[in-house]
């Protein structure tokens, strides 16, 4: 077990894995009418386990209220919301599946750019723009999904990195289609379900963007407590023993890629639609490696590290980029280097006690 | 034709030069090194800033260019990267590229962002003929220093007693140490004379192929290409792949100039999913 993801109690991943095998193979083999007895003590455990706990309305609350606290700041909470989404994306195939990658911005990157060209060309509706923006990813995500079966995590992170590279340097010559380096300008979409029209102040945005951000991040979150995401987290764990208890890897490994894949191409697709701007930034190596700072921040493996993260990465982001705009890029590297180099170590022991608390209000995990 | 051969090759020797220290690091050691780039962007600025503010000849530069990054590159390896070598190697790539990011906004702010220009010698410009052939006297000079760096290399690595306390040390630590090599001064030296040459490479190349801050961005994926590509067993692998990906580049970039930098991703892509171990290694 290679990828020994940051947050992940150690102690626990053993028996994490095997109570996710179980529920694996209870749900594979056990059907319910052939063996309800089996199945069930697991069924339970997995309902027990999805309920929804205090912190989490709290959380989606604050969010919903926060436009009210602070009316000014709705084009820089779009941003999270967007950020937020990109980070769950991640997480679901770094986090759960333990697949390296290095090259997301991919599929952030083919999202947007279908988004734009979906709403210049064909229609200005944003629902549509956002499907296709998820299907054009989903279908780069099945198709490269075969490439990180094979080899090593070095493997991996090379072959992502190198399908990002590729995607860059195809909109950088495809001017014709993308615009090369002057991207996609005037997009105009239509309001949101006819009702809700995009405004300068990022209302809409920011709304629309949260509404896309929750309705994705319930459905991560039933499929992360089902036992499809119990299996993913065995798989992590230890491929060569779920594989033995009867958890199928490849088919697993190809839909939670898929899936990702969609999710980064909904963020790509919010972000061109709220900005009405596409350009090459969007496949830049700097998105996919900004994106692993976030998820170091919040901490892999649980649904909420990706949101939480995003929030202090663009706080952070925000107070430092205005002191100093040029040389944002070194505060990023400092922090990976001290998080990397044993300040996450640091934080989080001192950090422990609350963080369970927290954990356990969330129900992410269990110390 | 065969200009387009000779520039190919010449671009081949120097990124042999650039990532051979990236092939013992992460070939050998198995650590994987992002910020390669960063050293020898390193050694290009002592060269610019040597030339420039001290008006030093370019040839007098080149053993600085050499030993300031090898001195960071100690440096660094004691305090920051030893205790990364048997981490993940998602870690290990999060690390460097934060050093990365540090090393390209630093060199921003302390030498512009605008592309330096190194002047060689008037001796190493132009260039001469060849049975009609044009060849550069730069390019036939860094050719010419890059194949005595490479076979020194290789005589280093397998026939003295430092190259064969290195494969020992790599392949089984705790046997060398055991044995009594001193593993640590080992992996310090290896790494200090790593970004040594990288430094020297990126001094070398600073004519052909420029330098700006963001030098260890745009190069990065040539130097992991060259080590993947070339396998991680030896020197051999990558030398001949930095050959290749040197003569592919500049003829793509000569005859399909629309293409970019597109063919060598994708073959990088193709040879990876063909054979994970590299194209010139055993499986292992």
């Amino acid at each position: 077990m290679n990828m020994a993801s940051p947050t992940t109690p150690l102690p626990a991943a053993g028996t994490a894995a095997n109570a996710a095998t179980a529920a694996g193979t209870a749900a594979n083999v056990a059907s319910p009418a052939t063996a309800p007895d089996t199945a069930s003590p697991a069924r339970a455990l997995l309902r027990r386990r999805r309920a929804w706990k205090p912190a989490e309305f709290l959380f989606w609350g604050a969010a919903l209220l926060a436009p009210l606290a602070l009316p000014r700041s709705m084009l820089l909470m779009n941003e999270i919301a967007i950020l937020g989404l990109f980070a769950l994306s991640l997480d679901l195939i770094l986090g759960y599946a333990g697949i390296v990658s290095l090259g997301h911005a991919a599929f952030l990157g083919v999202g947007a750019y279908a988004a734009g060209l979906f709403a210049l060309n064909v229609s200005a509706d944003p629902l549509a723009g956002l499907v296709v923006a998820m299907l054009a990813a989903s279908v780069l995500g099945f198709l490269t999904s075969f490439l990180v079966l094979r080899g090593t995590d070095l493997t991996r992170l090379m072959v992502t990195l190198g399908v990002a590279l590729l995607l860059f340097e195809a909109a950088n010559s495809w001017r014709s289609l993308t615009g090369g380096a002057d991207g996609l300008q005037g997009i105009a979409m239509d309001p949101v379900l006819g009702l809700f029209d995009f405004d300068l102040k990022g209302r809409t945005a920011y709304f629309y963007s949260l509404a896309v951000l929750f309705l994705l991040f319930l459905a991560a979150r039933r499929m992360m407590g089902s036992p499809f995401g119990l299996s993913l987290r065995a798989l992590r764990d230890n491929r060569l023993r779920a594989s033995a208890s009867g958890v199928g890897v490849n088919g697993r490994l190809v839909l939670v890629y898929t899936l990702a894949a969609a999710y980064a191409g909904a963020a790509g697709g919010l972000l061109a639609q709220t900005t009405q701007f596409v350009s090459l930034d969007v496949l830049e190596f700097h998105r996919s490696a900004d994106l692993m700072l976030v998820l170091i921040i919040g901490g892999t493996g649980w649904l909420y590290g990706g949101l939480i993260g995003a929030v202090l990465f663009e706080l952070f982001q925000d107070v430092v980029s205005a002191a100093t705009p040029q040389y944002w890029q070194f505060w990023v590297g400092l922090l990976l280097v001290v998080f990397v180099s044993g300040g996450r170590e640091a934080v989080h022991k001192a950090g422990a006690a609350l963080r369970q608390r927290v954990a356990a209000l969330f129900g992410g995990r269990r110390p | 034709m065969l200009t387009i051969l000779f520039d190919g090759v010449a671009y081949g020797m120097l990124l042999f030069i650039l990532a051979s220290g990236l092939a013992v690091t992460l070939g050998l050691m198995n650590f994987v090194n992002l910020a390669h780039g960063s050293f020898a962007m390193a050694g290009g600025y002592v060269t610019v800033v040597l030339m420039q503010r001290y008006g030093m000849g370019f040839l007098a530069t080149l053993p600085v260019a050499f030993l300031v990054p090898a001195l960071i590159g100690a440096v660094l390896e004691r305090t920051l990267y030893r205790p990364l070598y048997d981490k993940s190697h998602l870690d290990q790539v999060l690390f460097s590229i934060g050093l990365v990011f540090m090393s390209v906004a630093a060199v921003d702010y302390f030498m512009g962002s605008q592309q330096q220009l190194v002047h060689v010698p008037s001796w190493l410009q132009g260039r001469f003929d060849v049975a009609g052939v044009g060849i550069g006297r730069y390019r036939s000079f860094v050719i010419a220093v890059c194949i005595v760096i490479a076979v020194l290399l290789q005589f280093v690595l397998t026939r003295t007693r430092f190259g064969s306390q290195l494969r020992a040390a790599v392949d089984d630590q705790r046997v060398a140490r055991g044995l009594g090599i001193e593993v640590g001064t080992l992996f310090t030296l290896t790494f200090a004379i790593g970004s040594g040459l990288a430094g020297l490479g990126g001094a070398l190349g600073a004519e052909m192929l420029g330098l700006d801050p963001t030098f260890p961005l745009k190069f990065m994926i040539y130097f992991l290409i060259v080590v993947t590509v070339g396998g991680r067993a030896g020197l051999i692998g990558p030398f001949l792949a930095a050959l290749l990906i040197g003569v592919a580049d500049v003829a793509g970039k000569y005859y399909l100039p629309q293409a970019g930098a597109f063919i060598i991703y994708a073959v990088m892509i193709l040879v990876l999913l063909i054979r994970p171990q590299g194209l010139f290694a055993a499986a292992r």
